[in-house]
């Protein structure tokens, strides 16, 4: 059998991964795939944490985390088409009225 | 084990802002339908959609005074429900409470914004709605997957709610920053509890604290902690995490703008209550220090140098987080209660604010820089004056919520010894005091560059303006009552 801490270690990889892809990307749909992607692993470490702790809500918790998730990709879809009408542009770095 | 009524009683707002809102939505979309299908004169179907407007406003105002009063019932069954998922006792009803007033206010305002901006609403009020159920919701979830869940309700409706000037392009890039940097905060949060349910092997925060007092603290509780303050952070707008802010703030509509810079940061303040004295988190006071001095600093500085007001506003509101944190870091029984006065006044003086500042925004909100805000003592002296006694509590004047507020909160630092952290939060509240004062000297001193029109005051925000104006005066005048009951939850709470 596999050791929980391999599962882990994949997830805080997983997870990292997101975190680089959202601040080195500079297209927002790639942006917005990379928070998924910090989602999917934690719900990986949900999953281990449940079979480590022999809890069955672990796994429970990663569909309210799959449900949520889509909610969001639902809204923020909206909202980025919503950005590029006015805009016609989903570079980060052109969308820069306000200044940072 | 189906759920009884005591544990429907338990959740009534959430449930009633729940129902108004999809009323309101319902309603919009068959006030729509028929409108296409019957009047084909365009400038009649346009006299229509105003009614129906301000029909769904009135809908949506009467829901969240309904919750309001949701909120007496629900406090007459305290205790846990849905099997220990939902807590009611005398703080999560005192945030509710908060929420539902927030809400009322920010829809009063936003009858007229809407009128002026020319924004088909409909949706927006249900918006508000659902948010405020989300924003309630949190404050009374004791598991750490529930916080999760109505932190999204929450922040969704809010990343619509900034993009809702869907024309002005800034507001669509305000949302979408909004957007992406509340998912990267979120996904922070979620690690951290997932961490934390690695830690202890449960997700109720009454459970945690009961694992991490009783034995050695896992290394793996120290990252969940810090890994949930990091996605709280975000949401409050707590130095480093603030970057996000004065774009949001700036690009949003006004009265989204005063309702997500009080509810839901009220509601997520709430939140960190609980995770940081109930679940009795490791590492608290250190990492609170940081970042209570760092987002002091920051906010006040940044403030110093901005020229719109959404803007400066933004920064002071950052400001603002970081002297709220400052509770975090005292000894419970007297830092819970400062935090609570603190959100609740805090509340009162922002919503208020942000009404003035949408009010004279005027149409494609054109009104927004502090040079728009010279003579403004002369040609509007009621609006003037308003605002004056918000910034003054802003600043933290006596007879002014503001004051009791920063008084109860370094008071609670002072018995905590943490002298350090008060006399950074000293100095701030003095560094801020010049910006504040900027504004008022602009608006009485300064000759106007140019005409602005004032319009005259609407009925809904004269009432928003009210509202908050007597309470922020009363929190000032007569702070023992609030504070009382604030403390009677802290005593009730460390059990």
């Amino acid at each position: 059998m596999v050791p929980v801490s391999y599962y882990l270690i994949l997830s805080g990889i997983l997870f990292a991964c997101g975190v680089t892809g959202f601040l080195i990307k500079r297209n927002i749909i790639t942006i917005f795939m990379s928070i998924e992607l910090m989602l999917n692993g934690v719900n990986l470490s949900f999953v281990a944490f449940a079979a480590e702790w022999k809890a069955l809500s672990g796994q429970v918790f990663v569909f309210f985390v799959m449900v949520v998730a889509a909610a969001e990709a639902a809204v923020g879809l909206a909202i980025i088409i919503a950005v590029y009408r006015t805009r016609e542009t989903l570079n980060v770095d052109q969308v820069n009225l306000l200044k940072l | 084990m189906l759920p009884q009524t005591a544990d429907y009683m338990r959740l009534l707002p959430e449930i009633v802002l729940t129902v108004f809102g999809m009323i309101v939505m319902v309603m919009d979309a068959a006030a729509e339908g028929r409108g296409e299908g019957r009047s084909r004169g365009r400038s009649i179907g346009r006299i229509k959609d105003r009614r129906i407007e301000k029909i769904l406003g009135a809908v949506a105002l009467v829901g969240s005074l309904a919750a309001i009063t949701a909120t007496f019932v629900q406090a007459q069954y305290p205790g846990f429900a849905f099997w220990n998922m939902v807590q009611v006792d005398s703080f999560s009803v005192f945030f509710h409470f908060l929420v539902a007033a927030v809400t009322a206010v920010v829809i009063l305002t936003s009858f007229e914004y809407m009128e002026v901006q020319q924004i088909r609403a409909g949706e927006y009020y249900a918006l508000i709605l659902f948010g405020a159920a989300g924003m309630s919701l949190m404050s009374s979830a004791v598991e750490l997957v529930l916080v999760f869940i109505a932190l999204e309700i929450s922040s969704i409706s809010t990343y619509v709610l900034a993009g809702f000037r869907r024309r002005a392009a800034i507001s669509s890039e305000s949302s979408v920053k909004y957007f992406l940097l509340g998912s990267f905060a979120t996904a922070f949060f979620l690690y951290g509890v997932a961490l934390m349910f690695g830690a202890t092997g449960s997700t109720n925060i009454a459970t945690i604290g009961d694992v991490l007092r009783s034995g050695q603290i896992p290394l793996l509780a120290y990252a969940g902690v810090a890994l949930m303050f990091v996605g709280l952070g975000f949401k409050v707008a707590a130095a480093p995490f603030h970057i996000w802010t004065p774009d949001v703030y700036e690009g949003a509509p006004s009265p989204v703008v005063g309702f997500m810079s009080t509810a839901p940061k009220a509601a997520v303040f709430a939140v960190l209550l609980r995770i940081m004295f109930e679940a009795h988190a490791p590492g608290r006071i250190g990492l609170i220090w940081v970042v209570a001095a760092l987002s002091m600093t920051i906010g006040n500085l940044g403030a110093l140098v901005q020229d719109n007001i959404k803007r400066l506003l933004a920064y002071s509101s950052i400001a603002h987080a970081g002297y709220l944190l400052v509770a975090y870091a005292a000894l419970p029984d007297n830092g819970i209660p400062a935090a609570m006065f603190y959100t609740a006044s805090y509340a009162a003086m922002n919503v208020g604010a942000f009404a003035v500042v949408s009010h004279f925004g005027s149409a494609g909100e054109r009104y927004v820089t502090l040079g728009d805000y010279s003579g403004l003592g002369r040609r509007s002296p009621l609006l003037a004056a308003t605002l004056t006694i918000f910034l003054l509590s802003l600043i933290g004047i006596p007879i002014t919520g503001g004051f009791f507020a920063k008084f109860y909160v370094f008071s609670a630092a002072l018995q905590a010894n943490l002298v350090g952290l008060v006399i950074v939060g000293v100095l701030n509240s003095a560094v801020g005091a010049y910006y504040y004062l900027r504004i008022i000297v602009v608006m009485y001193m300064r000759e106007p560059q140019q005409e602005v029109p004032v319009a005259r005051i609407p009925v809904g925000l004269g009432f928003a303006l009210a509202i908050s104006l007597v309470t922020t005066i009363y929190l000032g005048v007569l702070p023992g009552r609030v504070l009382e009951y604030a403390s009677r939850t802290a005593t009730a709470w460390m059990r």
